[in-house]
């Protein structure tokens, strides 16, 4: 019994856990599926994100919602400017030099970002206070912050997919990402397109970044490589391109993580994670919810 | 043909000969600055790394972003035979680059199955759980490193070694077996028709390129007096991709050039201190907007190149779209 | 075959640009022997091969922003000897080659007299050969590990210096504050796998505290980029420990303490040295420091008016209260300039030995002399927090 409340338990931390991860993932998998670039400064978004929220809330004085919606339009507008500037002209480029790029404009956000705000860690403020909600006779803790993650998640899940599968923006989405030229020929702006794209998934790295403020507490510019590298593999885990696969690919890795840490030696951890990535990979190379496509001749 | 090599063969050893000669004289007179030394030896590290990489991205045109992670097999397998079971030094770069070799067998067997970003991110995740295997073994000191590696690398070590290295992978390239690797990246599916065994060279390549880095690692471990897991995280690997794409894919002089050009950029900018990651992060940026295909293409440096580039031809890579 | 022409000629091509860069203008400089400077020299030139890029670029720009301030004081003052101090400021991106390579580029380019930094003890590791072979002192304010100043044959290193604690010591007075103060049985430790800070403590502690009987029921690790720690701390909190010892940084620490608060651990915590910010109330919040104690060189509550200046011109300056490394680096700062004046010459050697003969400095995180093995000999205390977490006094331990 014991036994069992403590694998409850680690459910729970890891599920709280792979809610940030598939958040940062939905960004991640939204810009992969229409340009196919790893955009690897979507973890320097997130952290632009969370630094926007942390001067919204300690010097406007903003509650906790404004303080969301700021980042995220903040951040949609950053996104916007980012693929303009620096991915547009690649656009017909070789995949790599674009992830090059990709990466000098990581690097750029985090040190410039140092520049700015100091490499110390901030202290988030508390917005809405902690509550410990307990099971089993104070045996398993979660805490509200944890369901208010969790719950996000979900719904911005369902957001992008009614975005994506009901809106015309998201039809000209998918119809970009099947074919470019395909869609320019049928009258579809494909730029404007490319540009939406990139703003609804920085402003949900930006989202990600205020939640993740507030439940951890800390926010440091170097603070998106590692959620960001991890969230990439979620997403790849769940079949890049896919929103639902995204949040189940962060889902797994976050339990993943928790039931290593908790049962085996934690060290070990992240190469326990790759280890399922590339096993994953190699039985089923498009992830679990992506189709297998036959490679026509 | 027979004798436009023997007369190249003898003009590569006058010229290297005398860069070598001239270079080992200023440092056995003392005149060579140390920091200038240093330089040098990275220098020609970074080379080893970039030009070994190159072969697989380039070259080959599969996407691994993991090259640190042999480079890191390299330098512990050797510094493991230095300073645990005193083997001499030519031995431990032989076993760490073998090592190396290996461990770029067996992880790419199974994962150059895969295509495109799905490699490279199999190969991203076999870099980081080399570093967590590192981390984890304390016998060769954990996270914290494994120090009092002897101080033997030397200029006449990395010269040789980063000698031998172009020459072998330009030889390599040259040869039946790099031209099948190129046909794999120019249309996979038509070489295979063709009758060549694309794994097989896919899995060459990627041996023959962990092999060298394996020994850029050695050198790299016997120069730096300590080593630890986290020197070869997965931004090192990101260093190495990003000399291959500057200098061009599928260019070993590019590769030469940027691996040199990078490693001095890093030095004169360490005394900018705070703004040197911007810079170098701007540098990138607009390198990549300028000239994507890196400065030499898919070209080699020659002197024809100036003229074709006078006429402004464009360049013919069509690698990794 | 377009490609294999002229092979020769590219390679050497290569390699003369190769040189060319590598070696421009250094063959008029043929290394001179630190010269005996006959007159007054115009300023004395001290190197900084600190983290400001990289992993732990929050350490290293925390500790170089506290020596600059501390320069820009004693130039204020006069100098040293009527002589102006000057840094030369290197980022060596936390990376042990790039410490090697830093270290080498301060001492024969830039001909540094004295060396500060790095802060982390495997990028110390690579530097003190170069200071050693170079002779040109070399202090570290923050390296713990024990390798720095003593070789692996007991034998002190001549040109390397520290002034932090070593980690035995602090290790040895929380084991022993919990034993005796807490009269815990059993404890458990966490340990950031990646900081010989946090492993020499971790050690030390479990050393002392078994020795003294108790008992350590788990041993757990993570690692410095982790911010969510529940899932180890389940498992700890199952093994029951009396105390928990956590020897990392504040921001690590806090985000610890929260967390296991959270999961329902309230027994105590003990920390060391790198508890002491004041984020770390901001992070933990009041409620998850109760029970928590640190052992720390200096305590808040002290007046030391030299203690209050520093931490108002640091706020002043950089916004942000200074932490540990921070306070180190002032100190090392310090402590160098005050064994430059007593060497009456800024050369490494005169350096190196007044650096050897430093006895009873006061600077702001206590009284510090230097031993044989080139390690400072301080005083340590215990702090714990009150209800709203601000940090109160708790015990003395002498050395």
């Amino acid at each position: 019994m014991e036994d069992l409340l403590i694998f409850l338990q680690q459910l729970i931390n890891g599920i709280s856990l792979g809610s940030i991860y598939a958040l940062i993932a939905l960004g991640y998998t939204m810009v992969y599926g229409i340009i196919k670039l790893i955009n690897f400064a979507h973890g320097d978004i997130y952290m632009v994100g969370a630094y926007v929220g942390f001067f919204a809330i300690t010097k406007l004085n903003m509650s906790f919602i404004p303080a969301l919606l700021t980042s995220m339009v903040l951040c949609s507008i950053l996104g916007i400017i980012i693929e303009r500037m620096a991915y547009k002209p690649l656009r017909n480029a070789t995949r790599i030099a674009a992830l090059i790029t990709a990466i000098g404009v990581s690097l750029l956000l985090e040190y410039g970002g140092m520049l700015i705000v100091t490499p110390q860690p901030r202290a988030f403020p508390e917005v809405f206070p902690q509550t410990k909600i307990s099971f089993f006779e104070g045996k398993v803790y979660m805490t509200n912050q944890q369901l208010v993650i969790f719950a996000v998640t979900l719904i911005l899940m369902v957001l992008l997919q009614f975005i994506v599968y009901k809106t015309k923006t998201g039809k000209a989405m998918r119809a970009v990402s099947f074919d470019k030229d395909a869609a320019l020929l049928m009258g579809i702006n494909i730029n404007n397109t490319i540009s939406a794209t990139f703003a609804i998934g920085s402003a949900l790295a930006a989202a990600a970044g205020v939640l993740v403020g507030i439940y951890y507490t800390s926010i440091s510019p170097l603070m998106g490589i590692i959620p960001g590298l991890k969230a990439f593999v979620a997403a790849v885990l769940g079949g890049i391109g896919i929103i639902p696969g995204a949040v189940v690919g962060g889902f797994l890795m976050g339990i993943i993580e928790a039931l290593v840490s908790g049962y085996g030696a934690s060290t070990w951890r992240d190469a326990v994670a790759f280890g399922i990535l590339i096993l994953i990979l190699i039985i089923k190379p498009s992830g679990i919810f992506g189709a297998n496509i036959r490679e026509k001749v | 043909m027979q004798k436009i090599l023997n007369k190249r063969i003898i003009l590569t050893i006058l010229v290297l000969g005398l860069l070598y000669g001239s270079i080992q004289n200023l440092i056995v007179q003392g005149k060579l600055n140390p920091y200038y030394e240093i330089n040098l030896l990275l220098i020609g590290i970074n080379i080893m790394m970039a030009v070994s990489l190159n072969l697989i991205n380039g070259f080959t045109g599969q996407f691994s972003i993991g090259h640190a992670g042999f480079m890191a097999v390299g330098a512990y397998t050797s510094a493991v035979l230095t300073v645990k079971l005193q083997q001499p030094f030519p031995l431990a770069i032989l076993a760490g680059s073998l090592a190396a070799a290996l461990i770029g067998f067996l992880i790419g067997l199974p994962t150059l199955r895969l295509k495109g970003d799905y490699l490279a991110i199999a190969t991203l995740g076999f870099g980081e759980i080399i570093k967590v295997v590192f981390v984890n073994i304390e016998y060769v000191g954990g996270a914290s490193g494994l120090s009092g590696i002897p101080h033997i690398t030397t200029w006449n070590w990395v010269f040789f070694l980063t000698a031998f290295t172009v020459v072998f992978i330009k030889n390599f390239i040259n040869s039946t077996h790099g031209r099948a690797c190129i046909s794999i990246r120019e249309d996979e599916i038509a070489a295979e028709t063709m009758g060549i065994n694309t794994t097989k060279y896919k899995v060459m390549a990627f041996t023959i390129g962990a092999f060298f880095a394996g020994a850029a690692g050695a050198l790299y471990a016997h120069y730096f007096y300590i080593i630890q897991p986290n020197t070869f995280n997965f931004l090192k690997s990101i260093d190495y991709l990003v000399m291959v794409v500057l200098g061009g894919m599928g260019s070993i002089t590019g590769s030469v050039l940027a691996a040199t050009a990078l490693t001095i950029i890093s030095a004169l900018l360490q005394r900018f201190a705070e703004i040197r990651m911007v810079i170098y992060a701007l540098l990138l940026i607009v390198i990549m907007l300028f000239r994507p295909q890196g400065l030499m293409g898919n070209k080699e440096f020659s002197l024809s190149i100036l003229e074709r580039l006078g006429r402004g031809e464009k360049h013919g890579s069509v690698s990794s779209k | 075959m377009k490609l294999s022409k002229k092979v020769a000629l590219i390679l050497v091509l290569a390699f003369l640009v190769t040189i060319a860069g590598g070696c421009g203008g250094s063959k008029p400089a043929p290394a001179p022997a630190p010269a005996p400077a006959p007159e007054k020299p115009k300023e004395i030139l001290i190197g900084a091969n600190f983290e400001l890029s990289g992993n732990v670029a929050t350490f290293g720009i925390s500790a170089v922003n506290a020596i600059e301030m501390a320069f820009a004081e004693i130039n204020a003052g006069g100098g040293v000897n009527g002589i102006p101090l000057k840094l030369v400021k290197v980022d060596n991106k936390s990376d042990t080659g790039e410490a090697t390579n830093v270290a080498t580029k301060l001492i024969t380019q830039d001909k540094v007299v004295a060396l500060l930094g790095p802060v982390t003890s495997t990028n110390v590791l690579g530097a003190v050969p170069v200071a050693t072979q170079y002779k040109v002192p070399l202090i570290t304010p923050t390296g713990t590990n024990p390798k720095i100043t003593v070789d692996d044959s007991g034998k002190t290193r001549e040109w390397a210096f520290r002034t932090c604690f070593i980690d035995p010591f602090q290790g040895f007075v929380g084991a022993n504050f919990a034993i005796n103060t807490l009269k815990a049985k059993t404890a458990a430790i966490f340990i950031e796998k990646n900081s010989d800070y946090a492993k020499g403590l971790a050690e030390v502690f479990e050393k002392t505290f078994t020795e003294k009987g108790g008992k350590i029921v788990a041993k757990e690790y993570f690692v410095t980029e982790d911010k969510d720690f529940r899932a180890t701390l389940t498992k700890i909190k199952a093994a029951n420990p009396d105390v928990l010892y956590v020897p990392s940084y504040y921001e690590q620490d806090g985000l610890i303490a929260k967390q296991a608060r959270e999961l329902g651990y309230t027994k105590p915590i003990v920390g060391a040295d790198g508890w002491d910010s004041e984020k770390l109330l901001q992070i933990a919040g009041a409620k998850a420091l109760q029970e928590v104690y640190f052992t720390n060189h200096y305590s808040p509550q002290d007046t030391d008016p030299k203690l209050v200046k520093f931490v108002e011109n640091y706020k002043a300056k950089y916004g942000s209260v200074p932490d540990a490394l921070a306070a180190l680096g002032y100190d090392a700062a310090y402590i160098l300039a005050d064994a430059i004046k007593r060497a009456g010459a800024p050369e490494p050697a005169k350096i190196k030995d007044a650096l050897a003969a430093t006895k009873g400095f006061v600077g702001v995180t206590g009284s510090v002399s230097i031993d044989d093995k080139h390690n400072p000999v301080k005083g340590a205390v215990i702090i714990t927090f009150d209800k709203d977490g601000k940090q109160i006094f708790k015990e003395k331990v002498n050395p």
